[in-house]
């Protein structure tokens, strides 16, 4: 089974099937005020997906990578074959032993914050993308105020900050507004917004963000390309080395995620933790943060697709990646219902959410209806932050809200 | 696989050889016998102040086909050590260079910021520069940036023979740094020599353990087999030890459900 | 003439080049360095080098070491 055909089709429409046939640009090519930094990470992440035959790995590279003291790239790959699975319970219980010596039994707390939903991209697969007839609508200060007292009532410390991906709406320095406010009353500040140049995260820092997250979707540039057709987001190395040039600005950590399932999984998967390894290895001082949203599998198909994403496959993934980088923090999406979660951080999930909410303006009863935006996505864990606090108890496991001191 | 050329590089020189013999503490006599045994490609000398009238010179006891490292021991500074080195490479006519920078005569413990700076200097002159130091993986990225052809941990305090004391440090180096890693110093024995080898270091360095044996050219060939077991257990991959602890009973993964109705 | 010969005070016949000072104390130019006033002198010019009075020379060769 080739990766290069596979695609899921709950993403497809008529419209979409039309416009991917119309002429779009260059993806490969920055475009004008977009930061080209000197760095090969993308050909070395690319070229070790490009030569990562996951056919070849057997019962036996999977049994020495779990004996491994410490895993190699190679070791790695063998966890994310399909020859790993008949081993997921030693897989899950490796990652526990990992996750246990690295975090003992705190799991980090926290709540994004979606403050605008304007996006200038066509990602086919997003409910933000700028063709959806969605309502938009973009907070202003007193409001991204408003929510977060609202949600820092709930105990939380932690917020990332979220936009749709509009530099012409939500500004660097927009984004940097709410991140000063943010530091009124959280200690911790992620930020998920659009790639940026190094200058702009090193302003975004001194607002005071100490993370960025970017999820590069998929690193198959070719099935990228089919899959964000318009937009700044279409400009694929631009987004693979947002996370150097998030370090470059001076950002303490820096999130990955592939979403699972929109391309051949496994090569996504491993691309993902070639390029948190090889940042790592770059900038020895940052801290790794791992994403793991997949697209569910269409349900009713008759045909077993290899390339479906189930839970033992979401499993799989998040072992891999506790197993290759023990130290790295490993966040479980609200996509997932709180069986899985609950699950997962039992095992290798070291960060969850809690009073998930994807629209704008969600939080706070203050804003009015008519300023608030639509969803990006339905939420599978609608428990609020007291609910998965205990949850968190019940299973042996300690809620810390800050795991830092701010510096 | 053990027919496949296993080679390794200093510098875009190419060897086979992954042992490094020290010349110290010999009678001259013994020598050759002793590097020819070792099978050795690289032999390390000091410099010193040249005895007067024809006496016997190390030199014409080492092999013509060997590689001559020297070395800068006694320097106490990056400055010395940047002087010695090009004394050296005077009389040697090679680019190569092992940094030793101590400070301290009693344990004779590397210092590792003096050897960063003589790294940066003497690689920036195109020297092959080897870095002997204590194996702190800040300090080796730092070797690294400025330039070294390899990083060489002290395996134990120099002429100790206690072995591989500094062992979990030199695995972070192993694994963190995309250099050859040379396990210098403290190595008493060829069971040591072995157990870094089966760790992954590019090769190991040794003198004192052979020098003061009670048969030196048999314990220079123990050295080299040891070395080349070593390296054999590394390149085939280790064997699982099991581990005493019990397989846990109730299953990680019994939360898994096949369909994917529930939202 | 005096110099410093590899730390000691030494009394040469004026005037002498290092050629001439490495031959008279039985060197073999092939095993050894030479730096006076701390400046390495080429092989190819201990003949041309001129000691002169006060010169710190240092004659140095290998031997065994780790």
């Amino acid at each position: 089974m080739s990766g290069k055909n596979h695609i899921n089709e709950s993403i497809l429409s008529e419209t979409i099937l039309e416009d991917q046939k119309e002429n779009r640009i260059d993806h490969m090519k920055y475009l004008p005020g977009m930061e080209q930094i000197k760095s090969d990470v993308m050909d070395q992440v690319v070229d070790a997906m490009n030569r990562y035959d996951y056919t070849k790995y057997t019962a036996a590279d999977v049994r020495r990578a779990l004996a491994a003291e410490d895993r190699t790239p190679e070791d790695f790959a063998a966890l994310l074959s399909p020859a790993a699975l008949p081993y997921l319970e030693e897989m899950a219980q490796a990652a526990k032993i990992e996750t246990r010596k690295h975090f003992g039994n705190s799991v980090c707390m926290f709540t994004p914050l979606y403050i605008a939903n304007y996006c200038e991209n066509y990602c086919i697969y997003c409910g933000f993308n700028c063709h959806n007839k969605i309502h938009r609508a973009q907070l202003n200060t007193e409001e991204i105020e408003e929510e977060m007292a609202a949600i820092a009532k709930s105990g939380l410390q932690e917020i990332l900050i979220l936009t749709g991906e509009s530099r012409n709406r939500s500004t660097v320095q927009y984004i940097g507004e709410a991140c000063k406010i943010a530091r009124k009353y959280f200690r911790v500040i992620g930020i998920e917004v659009y790639p940026m140049n190094s200058d702009e995260y090193a302003y975004l820092h001194e607002c005071g963000a100490d993370y960025v997250t970017v999820f590069q979707e998929t690193y198959n540039s070719d099935k990228y390309e089919t899959l964000h057709l318009a937009g700044h987001k279409r400009i694929f190395p631009y987004r693979i080395n947002a996370q150097e040039r998030a370090l470059m600005g001076g950002m303490r950590g820096v999130g990955f995620a592939a979403l699972l399932g929109l391309d051949d999984f496994r090569k996504d998967a491993f691309a993902t933790g070639m390029h948190a390894y090889l940042l790592q290895r770059k900038y020895p001082r940052a801290e790794i943060a791992f994403s793991c949203p997949r697209l569910r599998p269409i349900i009713n198909n008759d045909r077993i697709n290899p390339m479906d994403v189930h839970e033992r496959q979401l499993l799989q993934v998040v072992c891999a990646y506790r197993l290759f980088m023990p130290f790295s923090s490993i966040t479980v999406s609200t996509r997932e219902c709180p069986r899985v979660r609950d699950n997962l951080v039992n095992i290798a999930v070291t960060k969850i959410s809690a009073g998930s909410k994807t629209g704008v303006g969600s939080h706070s009863d203050e804003i009015a209806d008519g300023d608030k935006g639509d969803e990006q996505f339905i939420i599978s864990d609608d428990r609020d932050v007291e609910e998965v606090y205990h949850a968190l108890q019940n299973l042996g496991l300690q809620p810390v809200m800050s795991d830092y001191i701010y510096v | 696989m053990n027919q496949m050329k296993d080679t390794w590089k200093l510098g875009g020189h190419e060897f086979t050889s992954r042992f490094i013999l020290g010349s110290g503490k010999y009678s001259l006599e013994l020598i050759r016998a002793c590097v020819e045994n070792a099978g050795a490609q690289i032999v390390t000398m000091a410099l010193r102040r040249a005895n007067e009238g024809g006496l016997a010179n190390i030199l014409d006891y080492i092999p013509k086909n060997v590689t001559m490292l020297p070395n800068t021991s006694g320097a106490r500074n990056a400055e010395e050590a940047i002087r010695i080195a090009h004394l050296s490479r005077e009389i040697s006519g090679s680019d190569f260079i092992k940094i030793e920078i101590m400070r301290d005569t009693k344990y004779l413990l590397p210092d590792n910021q003096e050897t960063i700076r003589a790294v940066d200097a003497l690689a920036k002159e195109g020297f092959v520069v080897m870095p002997y130091m204590y194996p702190d993986l800040n300090c080796a990225r730092d070797m690294r940036d400025a330039g070294a052809a390899c990083i060489m941990p002290l395996g134990a305090p120099i002429g100790t023979n206690k072995g591989l004391a500094t062992k979990e440090f030199i695995k972070i180096l192993i694994r963190e740094i995309d250099l050859p890693i040379i396990v210098d110093a403290g190595i008493g024995r060829p069971s040591q020599a072995c157990e870094a080898m089966e760790m992954g270091a590019a090769a190991v360095m040794a003198n004192t353990a052979i020098a003061t044996a009670g048969n030196i050219q048999v314990m220079a060939e123990a050295f080299k087999k040891a070395i080349e077991a070593g390296r054999l257990a590394y390149r085939s991959g280790l064997g699982r030890v099991r581990e005493d602890r019990a397989d846990a009973s109730s299953p990680l993964t019994g939360f898994l459900r096949d369909d994917e109705g529930e939202a | 003439m005096n110099i410093r010969l590899n730390g000691k005070p030494c009394e040469l016949e004026a005037p002498m080049t290092v050629a001439g000072l490495v031959e008279a104390n039985g060197y073999r130019p092939e095993l050894i360095a030479v730096e006076v006033n701390l400046a390495i002198i080429p092989k190819n010019a201990y003949s041309t080098t001129e000691l002169s009075e006060g010169d710190v020379v240092e004659i140095v060769s290998f031997m065994g070491g780790g």
